[in-house]
């Protein structure tokens, strides 16, 4: 039985943390409550003025996003670290950083996939104009990819530490910054009629240097809080 | 068939010493372990046993000096059972994070015979026993082919049938030219000759 080669390793650690996930509904399911709620209050606070809504409408759907992104980066390695799968991933013969690439792409497909997906209905609630939804959800696509992949690296550097989710916050919301300012603007393009295509090429371009390198970050994070 | 020092040892540590806390819990240790060795690492608590479990492993690979070199790729079972309580017994072998082997239904079926969990192939694991997350912990050792097996502390919560069966299974391994090394607590039971390394008083019998 010879140990089997990356792909299907990764392959088979994707399938397991998306099991692990369906097995636990709810956990899936918080980060989209926490998202519908939040955009739920805005209407009640701002004033329910459609058109005041949808000045607004891009920068509340994409500050959301990111705050229910942060809600969830810190659990990713977690429930391993926890129960010791974390070292045993550690000492595979395969790759580190390809089989974190497969955590944290389970990561995305759970959080940030499902809330792009869902994202135009809570558009409409602020009154987005339509134009804007095609833009919104590539956005939300490419964004939510490189916020899973920074908050990996968190996630990673305080999967030891006992209370880590305020300080993954501090390690990683700098991080999150530029993301949440040209996803902003995409939207924002979108809903004056400007072209949005730069902004999104400007996330595209994020997404593959967070590609490249925030596994070998979280890797080695991960290798030191084994260590530790 | 003990042909012990034949040919390259399995794992070589090399002048290990460690200090934790300020507190000296090895200096200068060398061992080597060759195929057809069971190595007993034995000490009082805090002695280091688990400390250097790691270190030989691998998880650890900072705050000592010394050198460790494994010619082959280690199966290590720590004290966390690695064991998903969302999955079933079968499905955390299949999926076993460790990435050694694609096992087969019948080869997984097997071992969790063999470890006493028949039956239990596919209720959620979360039902299960601490004693049983560790058998299913324990099941690896008869899928896995690696030819060194460090084990630390492998008889915790395991019955005393359980526990004459695993080291049954750790002489077994041994006589077929696989190492061993293990810390316990308890003296071992093996038909195979144990080498016994203490780290309270630092000799290597």
């Amino acid at each position: 039985m010879s140990a089997p080669h990356t792909g299907q390793f990764c392959a088979l650690l994707l399938r397991r943390q998306l099991l692990l996930a369906m097995r636990r509904p709810i956990e899936m399911g918080n980060p989209l409550l926490f998202f519908t709620m939040v955009i739920v209050l805005f209407p009640l606070g701002l004033g329910p003025a459609p058109d005041k809504l949808a000045i607004f409408a891009p920068g509340v759907l994409w500050i959301t996003a990111l705050l229910s992104n942060l809600l969830t980066s810190d659990a990713v390695f977690r429930s391993d670290f926890d129960d010791g799968s974390l070292e045993q991933l550690v000492l595979a013969p395969q790759p580190l950083f390809l089989s974190a690439l497969a955590y944290i792409l389970a990561h995305w497909l759970t959080t940030g996939l499902l809330l792009a997906l869902v994202s135009p209905i809570f558009a409409l609630m602020l009154n987005l104009p339509v134009s804007a939804l095609g833009t919104l959800i590539v956005s939300l696509l490419l964004g939510t990819a490189v916020l899973s992949l920074l908050g990996g690296i968190g996630a990673a550097l305080t999967v030891g530490l006992k209370r880590g989710g305020v300080l993954i916050s501090l390690l990683i919301l700098p991080l999150y910054l530029p993301v949440l300012i040209f996803g902003t603007a995409a939207v924002q393009a979108a809903v004056t009629g400007a072209p949005s295509g730069p902004y999104l090429a400007i996330l595209g371009a994020m997404l593959s240097l967070a590609i490249a390198l925030a596994p070998l970050a979280i890797a080695a994070g991960l290798r030191i809080s084994i260590d530790a | 068939m003990s042909s012990s020092a034949a040919g390259a040892p399995l794992l070589a540590a090399q002048s290990l010493s460690l200090v934790r806390g300020g507190r000296e819990l090895f200096c200068e240790l060398s061992v080597e372990v060759y195929g057809g060795q069971l190595w007993q690492i034995e000490g009082s608590n805090g002695a280091g046993k688990t400390s250097l479990m790691r270190i030989l492993c691998g998880l650890s690979r900072y705050g000592f000096e010394g050198e460790v070199l494994r010619s082959v790729t280690p199966l290590y079972l720590g004290h966390q059972p690695a064991v998903k309580a969302l999955l079933s017994p079968r499905e955390n072998l299949q999926w076993h994070v460790s990435g050694e082997g694609l096992y087969s239904n019948e080869q997984i079926d097997t071992a969790l015979a063999r470890v006493g969990l028949c039956g239990y192939e596919d209720v959620p694991s979360h039902t299960l026993s601490a004693g049983q997350h560790r058998r299913v912990n324990l099941a690896r050792l008869f899928l896995s082919e690696a030819r060194l097996w460090l084990l630390d502390e492998p008889f915790t919560a395991i019955d005393k049938q359980g526990v004459d069966e695993t080291q049954a299974l750790l002489a077994s391994h041994v006589d077929g030219g696989g190492a061993v090394v293990m810390t316990s607590h308890q003296p071992l039971q093996v038909t195979c000759s144990v080498h016994t390394l203490n780290l309270v008083h630092g000799v290597v019998s």
